[in-house]
């Protein structure tokens, strides 16, 4: 699978739209992790920071789950892994 | 038995259960190997860990049990508590310490 990173990146953003992310980077990772034996599969590694307001007074694994919820068909095929920073805006 | 069945009986088979790629002397994904460090830095010594890269199955079958889609997954005491972010969150509040603090032989 070869989809282009700015496609995958616009997607990501677009499935966290609803989240109204007050701070949102999507760093693409895939270089460093080209080829090791977990990712034959050829999806890509993201890293991402999100700050919204959703996340307050959630437990690491509730706000985790709202952001794995909105991009689950990505990660299906065009991501392989997704490392995620999600804070609510009194973190920051 | 299904994949279902046997992810069952692996999750209580110890306090301390991690699903990765490769094992904790080998591990075979960056995700996995900071996970086994994690539990290390938190002071346990003895877990299961399930290679899910040795049962096709097992790899769908734990991503639909805990309907979270990647590895590695921690369970502790048969609950899923999260990925590699979440522990190493957990690990910077304290609350995996706290979590993973006399489940293991000291």
């Amino acid at each position: 699978m070869s989809t282009p990173t700015a496609g995958v990146e616009e997607q990501l953003r677009e499935r966290l739209a609803h989240l109204s992310p007050r701070r949102l980077e999507i760093i693409d990772e895939s270089a460093k992790h080209a080829g090791h034996a977990g990712a034959r599969n050829g999806g890509g590694h993201y890293r991402l920071l999100i700050v919204a307001d959703a996340f307050s007074g959630l437990t690491p694994l509730a706000r985790h789950r709202l952001v794995m919820e909105a991009v689950d068909d990505l990660m299906r095929g065009a991501v392989h892994a997704l490392s995620i920073k999600p804070l609510a805006p009194e973190d920051v | 038995m299904d994949a279902q069945e046997q992810i069952r009986e692996q999750i209580t088979q110890s306090p301390v259960v991690l699903y990765m790629k490769g094992s904790p002397a080998m591990p075979q994904c960056g995700f996995s190997s900071t996970a086994v460090q994690l539990l290390r830095a938190c002071g346990v010594r003895e877990f299961v860990s399930v290679n899910v890269l040795e049962s096709p199955e097992i790899r769908q079958g734990i991503k639909d049990f805990s309907n979270w889609p990647t590895i590695p997954q921690l369970y502790v005491k048969g609950e899923f508590v999260g990925g590699c972010d979440i522990m190493r969150e957990m690990y910077a509040s304290g609350e995996l310490q706290q979590l993973l603090g006399g489940l293991g032989p000291n």
